[in-house]
Parts: C-alpha cells; structure tokens; sequence
C-alpha cells in the first residue's frame, strides 16, 4: 500500500503564530514529527486527506492553533521528590496544559549541579508527554558559595542556570556566574529575593500581614534583588532573567533597564496577575503560599501592566508541587509553591485576554516564540520543516478547575473551583497526540 | 440574644452587641468567682479539651479554671514545642482526641490560623487562645471587661497601647473590640516595631511615648522581649526602658481618672517600673481575676447551653 502523503491534518483552525501571523485560518500539515505545510487546502491535498483514517484529521474550525506552548519554569520534583510529581507525571499535567515544553529548575535531590542528573533527567524524559530542557544550578548544590560546573552542564544541555529557591546572596559569585555564563550565550535565571530582608517570610508585607499577625516578605526584597542582578549584568555584559516578577518595583527596574539597552528579561507567573493577599485571611488557605509571596492589589496591577507594555516578557507558571500531606497543616508550616501547568492556559484567557489586556497573539508570544528565544530552544514556531509541536485551544469553552481532573501527582492548587474560559483541546507533541481534552 | 458563631475565632468583626453580650455575661459569672463555692453546674457533661501548642501557664491555669468552675470535664494537651513537623500532624493529633468524643477546643498555637484550621478539621467549638501574633480574643475581652467595671462604658475613652505593637496578638483584639466599642486606639512603641501599614488600622500611631499618652485613660503596656533586641529591633533594652518604659513622672501627663492595665508577665524596670505596676491605678490583678470571668462566659455562651445560673 502506498504510504499516506500525511501522518497528521490539522483542519482550518485560526492559526496563531508570532513567526507567520495572527489569525489565519489555515491548516497544518504533518509528516515524521515535522511540520511540512501551512496552507489552505487545496482539490489536491483534500484528495489526498481523503483517504486518511480519520484519527490523523483533526478539525479545528472555530479553534485557535498554536505553536507548542512552552513553560521555562517548572519543579518536576525528580529525582528526589517523586511522591510530589515524577517527571511522567510533570509532562503528563505540561500536555494537559497546552505546554509541548517544560524547563525544570535545578532544586532537586540530587540538584542539577552535574551533568549524570542532567543526563538521568533526559534519559526519564525521553517517553514523556512533553520535552524537558534542564536549567542548571549557578552553585553546588544552590548553596551560594561556589559555580557548579557551568560548562559541564552546558555540554549536556542545560539551556539556562539558576539557583531557583534561593537567592545568590553573595555579589562576588554572582559577578563571576554572569562573568562565565558569557562563555556559552545562555542566561542566569534569578529567583530574585535578598535573603536578608525576605528570611522566614510567610506571605507579603503588607496590611493583610499586619492585620494577621504573619511575618512577612516585603516587596522591597524583591527590588533590591533584581536591582542588583540588573547592575551586575550590566557590569559583566551578560544576560539575566528575572524569574516570577511579583512587585511594581521590580517591574519598573526591569522596564528601566530594558531602555538603558542592558539585556534582561523577566516572566511572570498566573498567581502574580490572578490573586491578591487578602485572599489569605480568608481561609488561611496553604495553596495560596509561595515564594515570592502572592502581593497586594498594586503589584497585581504593575505586574499586569509589565505584561501589557512587555516589559514582562514571558508567562511561565512556576509550577511547584507539594503532596496533599504536606499542605494540610498550619499556613506558615506548608512549603511554598503551588501547581500551575493545568491551569495557566484557563487563567491567561479568563484573567488577561478576556479583561483586554492582552490580545491572544501578546499571549501566545509570552508562551511560545519569547520563552524560546529567551532560552534558544527549538520551536515556538509552526513554520514549515520545524517540529510539530502544536496546541490546540477552544477558546470560548467554559470549564471549572476540578481536583480530580488534575494529572499532576500534586494537588495543591488554589484555583480549584475557579470558573475559567479557554481550554487545551489538544496537545501535539513532534507530530503526535499526546493529549486530547 | 446569642452570638453569631459557634467558635471564638477572633474579634475582628465581631459587633458591639455580641461584645456586650459576652462582658454582661462575664459580669453574672464574676459574681460566682466571689461566692465562697465557687462553682455551678453549668457545662456539666460537657467536655473541653485544652490544646496548647505553646506553652502559656497564665491563659492555661485561667481556662481550665473556668472550665472547673461551671463543671466541665477538661483535659489538657500541651506540647512544649510549637514544631509539629517533626511527629504527628496537628489535623491527626486533633482527630485522635476528637474521637474521645469531645464538645470544645480551647486552642492556643504560634501559628496564626489554627483556631480556623481546627473548625475544618473537626465538629467542637473553637476557642482562640492565641494565634500566632493574631488574636488573642479572651485576653482583649477581659482588658474590655475591667475598663468597662471601671468607667461603667467604653466608648469615648482614649486607649493607648505601648510595646512591642508588631509581635502582639493581644494588641490586635485589643483595637477591634475597642473600636467596635467606640472607644478611640492609639499604639505607641518604636518604629520598627509599629508593624507595616498598621495606620490602616484606623488607629493613631506615635512612637514618642509622651505625646502619646498626653491626655489618655487607659493605658496598656505591652511585655518587650530580648530576643527583639536581638534582632535588632531596638539597640538596646536600655535605651527601649529610656523612651518606652512607662514611668509615674510619665503618668502626670494622662487623665486624673487613669487606669495602667498589663496583661503580663511583666518585666519590671523595663517596660514599667514598679512604683506604676503596684500603684493605684493598675488593675492589673483585677485583669487576671476578670479573665476567669470571661473566659466563663465564653465557654457558656458558645456551648449553647441554657444554665440556671447565668
Ligand atoms: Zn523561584
Ligand atoms: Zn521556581
């Protein structure tokens, strides 16, 4: 038998893609995990995709299809923490989300400061749902004191370094780590708090900290960090990402930079842009802890605000997870992080594109084609010859966050309940359907 | 009438009526503490569990008392470490005990919350005996009970509140049992001790004591702790007792008609001096004796119970 000219058809969907347009209703066409045409069908190719099984034709009218989306920023907790989330399960919650890839952070047990957890890593990812590119540790084992083995970590792929967790309190390592990142063009990622000022903070400084007698972590840690960071990159020439913005000051530095020519970018988390401390007195919800700590009304506003004048390049959700058993406990007891893969897409829709503050093609550039760049990683694109890694999204299906339909091993996730608009129809890995709503 | 809630979470919120409630109530019960016997039967079969996380002995002995004196059964739980982490989880601990089938928890814990927790987590009533810095809701109702006995109202009096304002959780029941009562809150104490945005109390601020307690009724001295100046919030507990410490030569400036409450331990020299601890106008041992009152009061008020005696 002769073999079909296409393993994949993705029918008449409005395809959005920062690299070909926004809005074109078109149809994807897919062969050996590439992409090998992006055009409006033609007698021939309907003749063609007529004898296919109808499994390899996906009808996308009314959808809107996009590149893969990418997260630069989750836990995938292994190895080491696997009863939290295992690196199936993390690519398992990264498809049902939209996300074709992850990049996991360091802070892990073993951490990411060698290059056999880089490769054990890879090696797990290689069935996964999704791709996993690895993000280094800056120091051994994210203490601070000395560089881990940057080029070795290169060398196995690590398409970015950072102490995710903690801050490199010391300017004299972090000035090096900038100095020799410069050898290999990838970009120090900074979890940006002083450790000073944020030391046993359970939530933001603020009224709501006051009113509840919880200590708390004030938005000027924050500033002063990525502060820092932007003078020392200056300085060395190199090139910083601030990781989860929270704070309007921090916001202005990087926009500030941002003019002055110094190369920096910054993302930002859906917990950032979606919820506001006060939340926390109401039902001393442990989901609402992280770190940096949810902010009040004004960083909410300045952080949305960075996303609207790109001063905030990417959105990635930070996704931490915690089992059920370390979350039902006293609020300032609970690890911080909360899930976020399954539930950035819904938020994103319902919370900036729904509200106008983004339009779906600002959206989809933070989650696709800025995160690539940012990290030179494949895709972020549905151009011709790249790998098909594509997502597909109803974007007016209403739905509501159910615990239950979480794939993440980890439930922790304060939006459970939420009522969100715009879902993941399905996720396509290099040409293969990897999740189907 | 009754209180909206079956558990005493904190006062924040809570309306001048219910407040009045629960001081009218106190009052009935502070008669009992008078009489030679000085129990009634009222929570009799009634079972209250004492859960302190954090060692306090004064709010301990004072409950406990309370719950001897309308015939309670209690038994108490105490762990000398705040840290659960490292054993059985608070949720596990509270749902063993509850299986012993019991009615109220009086609950006290350095974590700001638990009292809420516990309401999720089990079916008694809930008793906030201090949360974290939070609340302390009985300690703000006895300081309200013994203005009260004294001027006969709260509102229109001037409180000042002087110390350590940040890590007091008796400070914050303090000012919304005060304000919901119309009386008018002012915090005094060092700057970095005043916590963050705490105007939005709709309180006055100072951190000069003189000019706070200028023309004030009431003033209610919180305890400072070392380990403050330890982490240096304040340079020395000398130079704190200089501009802090509540003096008689300080005293002139307030009303004739003043009362100096501390709700204790104290540390004598530091934070007030002696001569103003054990002068006329402290009521000081009058707090403690109104605490059992209240504390009285509450536990019948949220046990639903509908007693002969009060
Ligand atoms: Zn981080
Ligand atoms: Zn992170």
């Amino acid at each position: 038998m002769k073999q079909a000219k296409y393993d994949l058809v993705i029918k008449g969907g409005r395809v959005i893609d920062p690299a070909l347009g926004f809005g074109k209703e078109t149809s994807i066409f897919v062969k050996d995990g590439k992409i090998i045409g992006v055009e409006k069908e033609s007698k021939k190719t309907q003749k063609e995709m007529a004898s296919l099984p109808s499994e390899s034709v996906i009808d996308a009218s009314d959808k809107i299809v996009t590149p893969g989306l990418i997260d630069m920023h989750v836990h995938l907790r292994e190895p080491g923490f696997e009863d939290k989330e295992t690196i199936t399960t993390g690519c398992r919650a990264a498809a049902a989300g939209g996300f074709t890839s992850v990049c996991c952070m360091p802070n892990t047990f073993p951490t990411i400061d060698n290059q056999e957890v880089v490769r054990f890593i890879q090696s797990r990812a290689e069935k996964a749902d999704a791709r996993v590119f690895v993000v280094g540790a800056i120091t051994k084992r994210l203490k601070g004191e000395e560089l881990a083995e940057i080029g070795e970590l290169v060398k196995s792929g690590a398409v970015a370094i950072s102490d995710d967790g903690n801050y490199v309190q010391n300017p004299e390592i972090m000035r090096r780590a900038f100095e020799y990142v410069r050898m290999f063009n990838i970009p120090i990622i900074s979890h940006a708090e002083d450790s000073y000022l944020c030391a046993d903070g359970i939530m933001n400084e603020s009224y709501e900290a006051t009113r509840l007698g919880i200590k708390g972590r004030p938005n000027v840690g924050e500033v002063i960090a990525v502060l820092r960071d932007i003078k020392l990159c200056q300085f060395t020439g190199s090139r910083l990402h601030i990781a989860h913005v929270s704070t309007a000051g921090a916001v202005e530095a990087i926009r500030q930079a941002k003019r002055e020519g110094i190369r920096v970018t910054a993302e930002a988390a859906p917990h950032h842009f979606c919820l506001t401390d006060d939340l926390i007195g109401l039902d001393f919800d442990t989901n609402l802890r992280v770190n940096p700590p949810i902010r009040a009304k004004k960083d909410v506003e300045a952080v949305i605000e960075g996303l609207v004048d790109g001063t905030i390049d990417c959105i990635a959700t930070d996704h931490a997870p915690h089992s059920e058993e370390e979350k039902d406990v006293e609020f300032d007891m609970a690890p911080p992080g909360m899930i976020g893969l399954e539930t950035a897409l819904g938020l994103v829709k319902t919370r900036l594109i729904d509200k106008g503050y983004l339009s779906w093609a600002d959206a989809i550039r933070k989650m696709t084609i800025n995160p690539a760049r940012i990290l030179n990683l494949p895709g972020g694109t549905l151009e011709k010859g790249t790998d098909a890694d594509i997502t597909i999204i109803d974007p007016e299906k209403k739905w509501t966050v159910r615990k239950e339909k979480f794939r993440s091993k980890s439930k922790n996730s304060p939006f459970i309940g939420w009522k969100l608009t715009g879902r993941v129809e399905y996720t396509i890995v290099n040409g293969k359907v990897v999740y189907q709503a | 009438m009754k209180l909206s809630s079956r558990h005493l979470l904190g006062l924040e919120g809570m309306s001048a009526e219910e407040i009045t409630l629960i001081l009218d109530t106190a009052e009935s019960f502070r008669e009992i503490i008078e009489r030679p016997i000085k129990k009634v039967p009222t929570l009799r079969g009634v079972t209250v569990l004492n859960l302190f996380y954090e060692p306090s002995t004064r709010t301990r002995i004072s409950f406990e008392l309370a719950e001897k004196r309308l015939s309670a059964d209690s038994i108490n739980f105490s762990k000398s470490t705040s840290s659960v982490t490292k054993g059985e989880s608070l949720k596990d601990t509270v749902k063993n005990i509850e299986a012993l089938k019991i009615d109220m928890i009086v609950v006290r814990h350095a974590s700001t919350g638990v009292p809420y927790f516990l309401t999720q987590c089990t079916a008694s009533n809930i008793i906030n005996a201090g949360d974290g810095r939070h609340e302390h809701p009985t300690q703000a109702l006895l300081d309200m009970m013994t203005i009260r006995r004294k001027y006969g109202h709260l509102n229109g009096l001037r409180v000042v509140l002087v110390g350590d304002v940040k890590h007091s959780r008796v400070v914050r029941s303090n000012i919304w049992g005060l304000k919901a009562m119309g009386a008018s809150v002012a915090l005094c104490g060092p700057s970095t001790l005043l916590p963050y945005e705490s105007e939005r109390f709709g309180v006055d601020l100072y951190s000069n004591l003189d000019e706070a307690i200028d023309g004030a009724d009431v003033v209610n001295i919180m305890r400072i702790q070392l380990e403050r100046q330890q982490a240096g919030l304040f340079p020395s507990m000398r130079e704190y007792t200089n501009l802090f410490g509540v003096t008689a030569e300080r005293m002139k400036l307030l009303n004739k008609n003043h009362t100096i409450m501390h709700p204790g331990p104290m540390n004598r020299g530091v934070e007030i001096t002696s001569e103003v601890a054990d002068g006329e106008s402290s009521v000081i041992l009058e707090q403690v004796t109104n605490g059992q009152a209240i504390r009285m009061a509450v536990l019948y008020l949220l046990s639903g119970k509908k007693g002969e005696e009060a």
